[in-house]
């Protein structure tokens, strides 16, 4: 892999309400490096939105705050800079894509304009110059006829398209970094894949890491170098793809792979979901986040969080279950047997 | 950085561009109606709207050609407004409508016509300059109140529920005396004390469009607060604005007649339908009633033009109306 870009460290973020102290981000610890691209998986209220805007810092302040940790870019604490400083980074240095494109585009505005916006502001483009590079980036995004395209308002766009101005707007700056935040999730299926290829060539064309955010196992399969799986605020498991895929260690992992359709599926089975809900986040408790929907819970588990355990190359693991004992459970799960058969 | 568009030309048809239409590709579409485009397809169909609005042109072209007149020093009327002429005021009663004077004359024999269509220049400038200054005013802390929230929302609010709170009369009063009497001070007192209510109005809006997701996006990109309420809120909640606007040069005229009747407002020699109003009262009992009728018909009407063009823009831009 190329240069080391971003190194995240014991990252916790925390929103105080009148309820009670949320703690949406406990510890996590990740790293991205350039032309990399970081799958970051869980279920909803796992934490993983709240990350990504952590690393923007544009947790909304109050109620949100970043109580712990440092994310270093390129050897610089985001922490520590100034609000103006900050701006700055936003859009030119991370740039990030949404998750509805329907509602991400100012719908007063031209897409051209929008996107020239941020030329302008970062780059100090002239309007025109900024203009003619907004129409450029259309066209490199895979919108036709794009300097027509650049004239129109987002409600003239459809979702795939408003999608792809999304990426054009979010890539205007040639950032290191791309955080793309569930960017598929309300599009079809079809024009899915469409993005997906949109982002893998624009990472190739700007040498930008990406931080992919979805709850796709499907997506992170394709596009992403290396996973991590976040649960209750926590990294409960990360590593390379394919080994978190085939050789997962954590129950969680186990259970979200469980949930998924297998193409190769030598018999019919029956999908398995996870039971239960995901635990609310005003009242974690002190140990694994799993407890009480992991099926393999023992005494102690609730009592604190297990350290990291390294169980292959780049690959860890948070469980208190012994090494012996996880693999022997796993030997045993339908979702993995059918990969040895 | 690619060859896909030429250097000098944004959005040029170029022959040799993919990018350009050619009559190959080019699929004819019907683009969909705009805002302003969609409003006036219904504001069409609105009769009392369109009548408003013709009121509204009238009144603008009269106001706008009198304010010229005046600062190149011509007289755009059939007589001099403040040509006293005693001949033409029999028992200091003025002269009934006639053929050379159709409004009739007043007591001391000016015409009644030339004073109505200079006096439209006091009501186009009040009506403008006042509601400019509130909007000036009341865009910037609206905005700005329902952005923050908080204690900034906290104090901008309830200084403008002061404003709110006051008898609105006896606060122009109030700042006209400080300023003291005068052409301009007219103007500023209304300006002033009618920011309120396009704040409160406008921050509503804020409200609602600050939590929407192409702000946070806009964000995302780098711009700083300033840049997101002014450029990217704002905006998208000038709909309702408008109306306000429309509704706001009717009331504002009005205010000024109100002040002027008070005896507060526009001083003689220069003349205002509130002051003409208030001049001519004490000659209607004896029969005068022409210099009265003609420069209230003229405020009656532009008020109601406004108020008909703001109802039917209002009408025309409600969503929970559109068919």
């Amino acid at each position: 892999m190329g240069e080391r870009l971003l190194e995240v460290t014991d990252l916790s973020t925390h929103f105080f309400t009148h309820a009670g102290v949320v703690k949406a981000v406990n510890g996590v610890s990740f790293s991205l490096d350039r032309n990399e691209t970081l799958g970051i998986v869980g279920e909803s209220g796992s934490g993983k939105t709240v990350a990504a805007l952590s690393l923007l810092r544009l947790v909304p302040d109050p109620p949100g705050k970043i109580v712990e940790g440092s994310i270093v870019l390129k050897g610089r604490d985001l922490l520590t800079l100034t609000e103006d400083e900050m701006r700055e980074v936003r859009g030119n240095d991370i740039a990030m894509i949404f998750q509805d494109p329907m509602t991400s585009l100012n719908p007063v505005f031209k897409v051209g304009w929008q996107i020239a916006e941020a030329i302008m502001l970062h780059q100090g483009k002239g309007q025109r110059e900024a203009n003619r590079m907004a129409a450029e980036l259309l066209a490199r995004v895979g919108i036709s006829d794009a300097a027509r395209r650049a004239n129109e308002y987002p409600f003239e766009f459809s979702g795939g398209m408003r999608q792809r101005a999304m990426i054009a707007m979010a890539i205007s700056c040639n950032p290191e970094i791309l955080i793309a935040d569930e960017p598929t999730t309300a599009l079809d299926v079809t024009i899915q894949a469409q993005i997906m290829d949109v982002i893998r060539e624009m990472q190739g064309v700007y040498d930008s890491g990406v931080i992919m955010i979805t709850h796709d196992l499907g997506v992170v399969a394709q596009m992403a170098d290396r996973v991590m799986v976040m649960y209750g605020g926590r990294t409960v498991e990360y590593g390379p793809v394919d080994e978190v895929y085939y050789n997962a260690h954590q129950p969680y992992t186990w259970g979200l792979l469980g949930s998924l359709p297998r193409l190769d599926e030598v018999e019919k089975q029956r999908l398995t979901p996870i039971k239960g809900q995901p635990p609310n986040l005003l009242l974690l408790p002190p140990g694994c986040p799993f407890c009480g929907r992991c099926p393999y819970e023992r005494p102690g588990c609730r009592e604190a969080f297990p350290e990291l355990e390294i169980v292959g190359p780049g690959h860890g693991v948070h469980c208190w279950i012994p090494l012996d004992e996880r693999v022997a459970i796993r030997e045993k799960l339908p979702h993995f047997m059918a990969r040895v058969a | 950085m690619t060859d896909t568009t030429s250097p000098t030309s944004f959005g040029a048809p170029q022959p040799d561009s993919p990018l350009s239409p050619t009559a190959a590709n080019e699929v004819p579409t019907t683009r969909p109606l705009g805002l302003w485009a969609d409003t006036w397809r219904r504001l069409r169909r609105n009769k009392l709207a369109l009548v408003g609005l013709g009121i509204i042109t009238v009144f603008m072209v009269i106001g706008m050609s009198q304010i010229i007149a005046h600062l190149l020093g011509v007289q755009l009327t059939p007589y001099d407004p403040n040509g006293v002429d005693y001949a033409l005021s029999p028992k200091g009663l003025g002269a009934p409508p006639s053929a050379t004077h159709p409004f009739g004359t007043d007591y001391l024999g000016r015409d009644v016509l030339s004073r109505t269509l200079v006096a439209s220049r006091v009501s186009m400038l009040v009506g403008v300059i006042a509601v400019a200054i509130a909007l000036v005013i009341g865009l910037s802390l609206g905005p700005v109140s329902g952005y923050y929230g908080g204690v900034t929302d906290a104090v901008i609010m309830r200084t403008a529920d002061v404003f709110f709170a006051f008898p609105y009369i006896l606060f122009v009063l109030l700042i006209m005396t400080v300023l003291g009497p005068g052409f301009v001070n007219v103007f500023i007192a209304i300006g002033l004390l009618s920011w309120a209510g396009y704040a409160r109005l406008n921050r509503g809006s804020v409200l609602s469009v600050r939590t929407m997701e192409f702000i946070e996006a806009a964000r995302a990109q780098g711009a700083s607060d300033l840049r997101i309420i002014f450029r990217h809120v704002l905006p998208n909640t000038m709909a309702p604005v408008y109306v306000a606007i429309a509704m706001g040069i009717g009331g504002a005229i009005a205010t000024e007649a109100a002040l002027s009747f008070l005896g507060i407002g526009i001083m003689p020699p220069d003349a205002s339908w509130g002051s003409m109003i208030s001049n001519y009262l004490t000659y209607v009992p004896a029969g005068s009633w022409w210099m009265e009728f003609f420069p209230s018909a003229a405020l009656v009407l532009t008020v109601f033009g406004f108020i008909a063009f703001g109802n039917g823009l209002r009408d025309a831009t409600d969503p929970k109306l559109k068919e």
